[in-house]
């Protein structure tokens, strides 16, 4: 269930280009799966901003988030100790169970944050672990120490070559031989749809719409979906395959 | 201190109501708060059939407000009634709201029709003003002539309180609310969102994928009030007041312009514990005016 309460600042870094990652301290009961959301009040601007969560522990957790506009860009200049008041625990999150023994997960640029709690949950319930992550440029890799020491295996793919394979994070997969009874993704819309029509096992995709609440009371982020029209921000964001209609 | 209000006999224990389309069917709130603190719940907008709305994107930020574009995404006349509705009764109390639009006379006459037989619905309030759909909505709410044959229309088969809800969108507001007050409603809403657009300039394009949306949120609070106060200086029935609200002295302020009970609508979407915070500030706000009971304050401006 969603929950509004206030959290304080620990740190705020950039960690790539253009790409920030912020700690904040508070209360995480409403959080339950990797790949769920928070909505953060950013002072001046109407709406709040939704962000996925890289991962959380009993005394707080943390975002990344790339400055696309003003409410992102004013977030970059927030300092330890700011109290911001954000909503927690939103969206359903990755199914992990639903992996029996061996999952593939695809991510591209920032879709690398809200797997990395799934990738830790499924690597500690005993599933190997293939991670593709796509990038457009090495100055672009996130979390990828992160990654390292979670106990996956790691591959990158960057569309300049300037690190891992160079191309698509379709072409690292048709280079690997995996076992994978599942998969998850996480990225852009295109590289989504693409992981999806290649892949012949079922899997789920997180999908991003621009929002307006992000609790599921304004119909302003609705998808059509094979099950019908559903929000992204209450009935998602992760959708299983052959829900979606890209 | 009383904070009770009447609307057309029914009792609201405060009035405080969540706009329609601010707050869903109800139900998605209720992992919130209790529901129960609120006067009432205009529900989401209600059409005939299922509509999908709008494509995405429908929402455009904007300052100390924003524009939506949903375009009255809804499951239709029949599952409001046979699921939404009864889901709602089983957690609230207060008075339930059925919100109506449609596309023609005879639509908005099913509707009201149904929605007027459901013993849980206490008040139908019938949007002529959705700026989102074409063809529909708006179109009967900017000519006092359709708005006072779909009053007259629904009226006609309604056992419940009619409510219509007014759009600014118009160049004589009160002009309209007349003919509708004259063709036998028994309250008003004002305002629904006033017509607005965005534009991408990285894409040359408008934000919202329908072009222009309804603008709402604190920047429309004064056209409300100065709406709501001429209206209600022209008219003798009772009005929700709706139109960038957002804390127990604009409940104050809307009411002392003239309302009865007063909708919180976009405030919802960026702070959704905003109405339970109203309610619970509003007794401390009373007081702090001298204000003993709430309905001494309606229409003194």
């Amino acid at each position: 269930m969603p929950q509004a309460s206030r959290y304080k600042v620990i740190s705020n870094r950039e960690v790539a280009s253009q790409t920030w990652q912020m700690r904040l301290e508070g209360d995480t009961s409403a959080f339950s799966r990797g790949g769920q959301f928070v909505d953060v009040a950013v002072c001046g601007h109407f709406l709040r901003r939704p962000f996925a969560v890289r991962e959380w522990d009993d005394t707080g957790f943390d975002i990344l988030y790339k400055v696309v506009g003003h409410g992102t860009e004013e977030m970059t200049s927030m300092q330890a100790g700011t109290v911001l008041d954000i909503l927690t625990g939103l969206g359903n999150g990755f199914d992990a169970s639903r992996c029996k023994a061996s999952a593939l997960v695809v991510s591209g640029g920032l879709g690398a944050s809200p797997v990395f709690s799934l990738v830790k949950e499924l690597v500690a319930g005993g599933r190997s672990v293939t991670v593709v992550m796509g990038y457009n440029t090495a100055d672009d890799i996130l979390l990828f120490d992160e990654y390292k020491a979670s106990g996956a295996d790691i591959h990158i793919s960057t569309l300049d070559g300037s690190k891992g394979v160079k191309g698509f994070v379709t072409d690292v997969i048709d280079t690997l031989q995996g076992n994978w009874d599942y998969f998850y993704t996480c990225g852009p819309k295109v590289m989504m749809k693409a992981v999806c029509e290649k892949l012949e096992i079922p899997g789920e995709a997180s999908l991003e719409e621009r929002m307006g609440c992000g609790c599921g009371i304004c119909y302003g982020c609705t998808c059509h979906t094979a099950k019908g029209p559903k929000r992204v921000c209450a009935d998602g964001p992760v959708f299983r395959k052959e829900d979606i209609i890209w | 201190m009383v904070t009770e209000v009447n609307l057309c006999g029914i009792r609201l224990k405060n009035p405080v109501i969540p706009a329609s389309g601010t707050f869903g069917f109800g139900t998605e709130m209720a992992g919130m708060y209790d529901l129960n603190v609120l006067g009432g719940i205009s529900l989401k907008g209600t059409t005939k059939n299922d509509r999908y709305g709008n494509e995405c994107p429908r929402i455009a930020e904007c300052p100390e407000g924003m524009i939506n574009s949903v375009g009255l995404q809804n499951p239709g006349i029949d599952a409001l009634l046979e699921e939404k509705v009864p889901a709602l009764r089983k957690i609230f109390g207060g008075a339930i709201i059925a919100n109506i639009s449609g596309f023609s006379v005879e639509e908005y006459v099913h509707c009201c029709e149904k929605a007027s037989k459901s013993p849980e619905i206490d008040i139908l309030e019938v949007n002529i003003s959705c700026p989102n759909v074409h063809g529909g909505g708006m179109a009967f709410g900017t000519s006092a002539t359709a708005a006072a044959e779909v009053t007259a229309a629904v009226k006609a088969v309604s056992r419940k309180p009619v409510f219509i809800k007014l759009s600014p969108n118009v160049t004589d507001i009160v002009e309209i609310a007349r003919a509708c007050e004259n063709a036998g409603a028994d309250g008003l809403t004002l305002i629904n969102t006033i017509l607005g657009m965005r534009i991408d300039i990285a894409r040359r394009k408008p934000v919202v994928a329908n072009r222009y949306g309804g603008f709402s949120g604190r920047a429309i609070f004064p056209i409300a009030l100065r709406m709501v106060n001429q209206v209600a200086s022209a008219c003798s029935i009772p009005i929700m007041g709706c139109g960038g609200v957002s804390c127990a002295e604009d409940v104050i302020e809307m009411m002392m312009a003239g309302a009865t009970a007063v909708q919180v609508g976009a405030e919802n979407l960026r702070n959704p514990m905003v109405c339970k915070q109203i309610v619970e500030e509003l007794p401390q706000v009373m007081n702090k005016y001298g204000i003993s009971d709430i309905n001494e304050i309606i229409k003194a401006v």
